[in-house]
């Protein structure tokens, strides 16, 4: 199929199949998918600056659909997602100018190529550091019941828990004024001003590196706010479908989206998203993090592939 | 676990059903905007993005309600 604003000519079926796996992960994760969808698109041969906006466009769709299923499910903290809504559209802005003046100076597929490695790698890394911590403590804990002549206490799907939480308790004591309570999130109190940086700086990233930033904004809301696994997921998805929507229509404007390679991703993504959403009502918080820690590798795998062997050009 | 074999079930058939109605939406409405989105894209760029934001939005609800009712009723057969 042709695909003739960015001038490219791909197979429907692999958009499709990208489509649905992202959508999955999406609805599963809370996450836009953009740390396989992008790197995906530069893989078929897209140029990065429509990997950016096009990735944004179909993730607009897609989250609307897991956004609502999570909405159904309680998993959306409506007063933390309204905090975050202003400045994740600041960073989104600033992200997208970014690129702009990296298309300017030409450097726009190397920049924005190994920034994607460095922050997947990152995440990969803590990520997989944090949930084999819980995990392990769970054993522990287990061994200790067992040693006492007691059953050991089983993970339960639904709820959370974290080897991190010593480092999330003394941030939600930090008073810097004003202070705000996220009864849905079980957060008694937290600064307004941590909720603003985590948000600007995911926006940021959703605008330079496309997608909805959600592999960044939804271990930061586990980790450095406090939320609960499944309460950050929801509301990370309606965060996605504010600033992604944004992100989309600005570079829009700016010549960066082709929509008819997202809404063919999109036919793909609608169906998986709903698969995925449902799919968290069977595993605990820690297993779901466990699982998500392979995936933004194979991303930069396939960024690293297309940088070195120049494939996608 | 008899939970989780329903479940998978009931995705399986969704899955066919679905993939059924993407390819006639393929041939039906698709395959023929190419041509006027780039004739906009290259005339318009704000009209492109409203357009561009509407039709993303207008498919996410519409394949929203068709992929809900549907897995409703492919639910409501296999239980």
């Amino acid at each position: 199929m042709d695909f003739l604003i960015s001038g490219e000519h791909i197979n429907p079926v692999w958009l499709v199949l990208v489509g649905f796996l992202v959508g999955v992960m999406g609805g599963f994760f809370g996450v836009g998918g953009s740390f396989l969808a992008g790197p995906a698109l530069f893989a078929f041969g897209v140029p990065m600056n429509f990997v950016v906006g096009t990735d944004l466009a179909h993730i607009v769709g897609k989250s609307i659909v897991a956004t609502k299923k999570h909405r159904a499910l309680g998993n959306v903290d409506m007063k933390l997602a309204s905090i975050m809504v202003i400045p994740t559209i600041m960073g989104a802005e600033l992200g997208a100018q970014l690129i702009q003046y990296l298309k300017r100076v030409a450097h726009v597929d190397f920049v924005v190529g190994i920034g994607f490695i460095v922050v997947l790698v990152s995440i990969t890394v803590f990520m997989a550091w944090e949930s084999w911590k819980t995990l392990q403590m769970h054993r522990a804990s287990d061994d200790k019941q067992k040693a006492a002549g007691r059953a050991p206490k089983k993970l339960k799907a639904g709820k959370d828990d974290s080897a991190f939480s010593h480092f999330t308790k003394r941030i939600q004591r930090m008073k810097i004024h004003p202070m705000v309570s996220l009864p849905t999130a079980g957060i008694a109190a937290i600064s307004v001003w941590v909720i603003v940086v985590i948000a600007f700086i995911g926006g940021f990233f959703s605008g330079f590196l496309g997608g909805g930033a959600g592999y960044i904004r939804m271990p930061a809301m586990v980790y450095l706010l406090g939320v609960p696994t499944h309460v950050a997921v929801g509301t990370d998805l309606f965060e996605i479908m504010i600033s992604a929507s944004y992100g989309t229509f600005t570079h829009a404007l700016k010549g960066n989206v082709d929509i008819l390679l997202a809404l063919v991703m999109h036919t793909g993504a609608a169906i998986g998203a709903q698969i995925g959403a449902i799919g968290t009502e069977f595993f605990h918080g820690a297993r779901i993090r466990l699982a998500f820690v392979p995936l933004p590798l194979i991303g930069a795998g396939i960024i690293v592939y297309g940088l070195v062997t120049g494939h996608h050009h | 676990m008899k939970k989780i074999q329903k479940y998978i079930r009931s995705i399986l058939l969704e899955l066919a059903v679905y993939t059924a109605l993407v390819v006639v939406y393929f041939f039906a409405v698709l395959h023929f905007l190419g041509e006027w989105l780039k004739h906009l894209f290259d005339g318009n760029k704000l009209v492109y993005a409203i357009v561009a934001l509407l039709l993303i939005i207008g498919q996410g609800v519409g394949l929203e309600m068709i992929t809900t009712k549907l897995l409703r009723a492919v639910r409501s057969r296999s239980e």
